[in-house]
């Protein structure tokens, strides 16, 4: 086994984790806020890429100006999606919850595919095709631009948290009800987290569509958003970063070395595994609270 | 009207736990029993194949999916993949030139073997956690039937079913494969019903509403939830074969993706959560919109004289359906069960609707 090659995988495989711990922030601010899981975030994630090409393709905007009316449209959607499902489902069995996220991800997938239809289309933010060497090592740019800004987006998130509505939402994701005897608009602030996570989901859609084109597969993210929230903690944003990088390097690494000696693919098995030893090992995460039950 | 309640009166405990203590319920499912059994009789082929047995079959997939999700309270996103192994697994020994009355059963046993490991899943974690290994066990599943040859014979296979021969004879019209869905249908039906007066099901439904209160009267949770996932993993092995074996007739591992399991789930959630007749509806439901909406949107067009480009035709009632499955969660959480058992309150008192508190 060629001790570079394993390397550079490694490398660019740390890089594209970061950019899967984008789609699993977004996944962790909505369950810090409200114990909700978001099996929506990759339907979010298509959805935005969408809409930013459709700004850019149909209103013939340049992309600069397309990205922020995406951001904006994909924040008042966030809002409009808890408002509509989820505030009425509060309290209710977490069978019904799972339910509803997973039919808005069907509505949002199919519905923006009905829309703008299924073929994939390129979403080009201007990243240049030129390699970019690390020593001997050849890394990815766009993955590497895609890596820078999922750490400024962590940043932004964790200086957001610093702010007065940051606090209130720490205070929501502390203790709802605590936080509601003390006067805090506990729905406006999931609606809030809803909006914030949405925006995360454009940035997300960014990254992804200029890699890989918007289509169908976007919303295919959703399985390594959820392997690296769980993995991280679900209500740990630090947590999902550094689990990122984790589940970046052991995929970029093990799709090396178990990729001739499976046939390939095996990128979703190294996924699905690393999902099921974190639940059964250690179900809160690496950072996550660990529940206390009570009867 | 026809559901009189006034004037039944039950002399014995007998008649006071029969399944169907209202002689109108026992009329009306002895006349669909009977419109059941003579329907090749006047259905024509295409509406007794296409229609008709795909959803008996889904409907015992369904109902086995609601004995995990709504007695068991216990999700399961990995549904389709245990239908995949009994369908696989039916093949295989029939192929071996095992009987079919056995390899069905074997199919059965071998999900019943491989669901269960989704049980020890449940032992660790609940709620989100199990939803959540679940589905990645169902994409393990999904990988390994189609990425080893000896299961899916080779990738991007199809594999051919053989017929289903009963007690050696060769069953192939739409009339003798339609009976054997609807035998293994009410099979799993009767099942169920009985399972609701069983300690089986009261522990099931204890361990359900709250878990650790189960084990403090005694019910022993883990293993209850073992069973829970070894009885459905069994009905969905069955019926998974049988759907390969009356419907399919050729087994491919898209026939059981994650789709599919999200499919199932939404039959159980549209149909409502622990509710028989509810499965039937549900089934029949999700099975006929997407046909049934096409036909709509046709009519639609045809009638507003505009067009539709092909993809928005092909994924409009994939849209549809997901907004079916948010609607009902907020309007009927408990599905068309639940209106169909609202109606029928209603009908039981009617005219005096008073009596009712």
């Amino acid at each position: 086994m060629d001790i570079l090659l394993l390397l550079e995988s490694a490398l660019n495989g740390a890089l594209v984790g970061l950019m899967y711990s984008l789609v699993a922030m977004g996944i962790v601010l909505i369950y810090k806020s409200s114990s909700v899981p978001n099996l929506a975030q990759g339907a979010m994630v298509m959805l935005a890429g969408y809409v930013i090409l459709a700004f850019a393709n149909q209103l013939h905007l340049p992309i600069w100006a397309a990205i922020p009316l995406g951001i904006v449209t994909m924040f008042v959607i966030g809002i409009g999606i808890e408002r509509v499902a989820l505030r009425r489902l509060a309290g209710r069995p977490i069978i019904m919850i799972l339910m509803m996220t997973l039919g808005i991800e069907i509505f949002l997938r199919a519905g923006s595919m009905t829309i703008w239809g299924g073929t994939s289309r390129p979403l080009p933010i201007g990243i240049s095709d030129s390699p970019l060497f690390l020593g001997p090592l050849l890394i990815n740019r766009a993955y590497a631009v895609g890596a820078g800004v999922a750490v400024v987006m962590f940043v932004l998130l964790v200086l957001f948290f610093r702010t007065r509505i940051g606090v209130v939402l720490r205070a929501i994701s502390d203790d709802y009800t605590a936080a509601w005897s003390v006067g805090i608009s506990v729905e406006r602030g999931v609606a809030l987290s809803w909006a914030i996570s949405a925006v995360v989901a454009t940035i997300a859609a960014v990254l992804w569509g200029s890699v890989q084109g918007v289509d169908q597969s976007l919303a295919l993210l959703l399985l390594k958003g959820v392997t690296v929230a769980v993995l991280g903690g679900l209500d740990s944003i630090g947590g999902a970063l550094l689990a990122g990088i984790l589940l970046g390097i052991v995929e970029g690494t093990a799709s090396v070395v178990l990729d001739p000696l499976l046939g390939g693919a095996s990128r979703e098995l190294v996924d699905a595994a690393m999902l099921i030893l974190t639940i059964m090992l250690r179900p809160h995460g690496l950072f996550g609270r660990h529940d206390i039950e009570r009867v | 009207m026809l559901f009189r309640q006034a004037g039944i009166l039950h002399t014995n405990y007998a008649q006071d736990r029969a399944l169907f203590p209202i002689p109108a319920d026992r009329w009306m499912i002895g006349g669909l029993l009977l419109l059941a059994a003579t329907a090749p009789l006047y259905l024509n082929s295409l509406y007794l194949s296409s229609y008709l047995l795909p959803w008996l079959v889904w409907t015992a997939a369904a109902l086995g999916l609601n004995l995990i999700l709504g007695w068991a309270g216990q999700f399961h996103l990995g549904y389709a993949a245990v239908m995949g192994i009994g369908a696989y697994a039916a093949v295989h020994a029939q192929r071996a030139g095992v009987p079919w009355e056995i390899a069905i059963v074997l199919a059965g046993l071998t999900a019943a073997v491989i669901g269960s490991v989704f049980a020890f899943a449940a032992l660790r974690v609940k709620g989100l956690y199990l939803a959540l290994s679940t589905l990645a066990l169902q994409f393990v599943m999904d990988w390994t039937i189609s990425h080893v040859p000896a299961i899916s014979g080779g990738t991007q296979a199809t594999l051919q079913a053989p017929d289903i021969r009963l007690l050696g004879q060769a069953v192939t019209s739409d009339a003798g494969l339609y009976y054997v869905a609807l035998v293994w249908c009410v099979l799993v039906t009767t099942f169920m019903l009985n399972l609701r007066r069983t300690a089986l099901g009261r522990a099931l439904v204890a361990v359900r509403e709250k878990d650790y209160a189960a084990a403090v009267i005694g019910v022993n949770s883990f293993y209850f939830k073992l069973v829970a996932f070894a009885t459905s993993s069994f009905i969905a092995g069955v019926s998974g074969a049988v759907l390969i074996g009356t419907f399919y007739h050729a087994v491919t591992p898209e026939q059981f993706s994650v789709d599919v399991s999200i499919q199932a789930l939404a039959m159980v959630i549209v149909g409502g959560l622990g509710s028989i007749i509810g499965s039937y509806f549900g089934a029949g439901f999700i099975l006929l919109m997407p046909g049934a909406m096409n036909s709509f949107i046709s009519w639609l067009t045809g009638l507003f004289g505009f067009s539709l480009g092909i993809e928005t035709l092909a994924h409009l009632p994939h849209a549809l359906y997901g907004a079916l499955i948010i609607g009902f969660l907020l309007l009927e959480p408990l599905g068309l069960g639940k209106i169909y058992g609202n109606v029928r309150d209603y009908l039981l008192v009617w005219p005096f609707g008073y009596v009712k508190k």
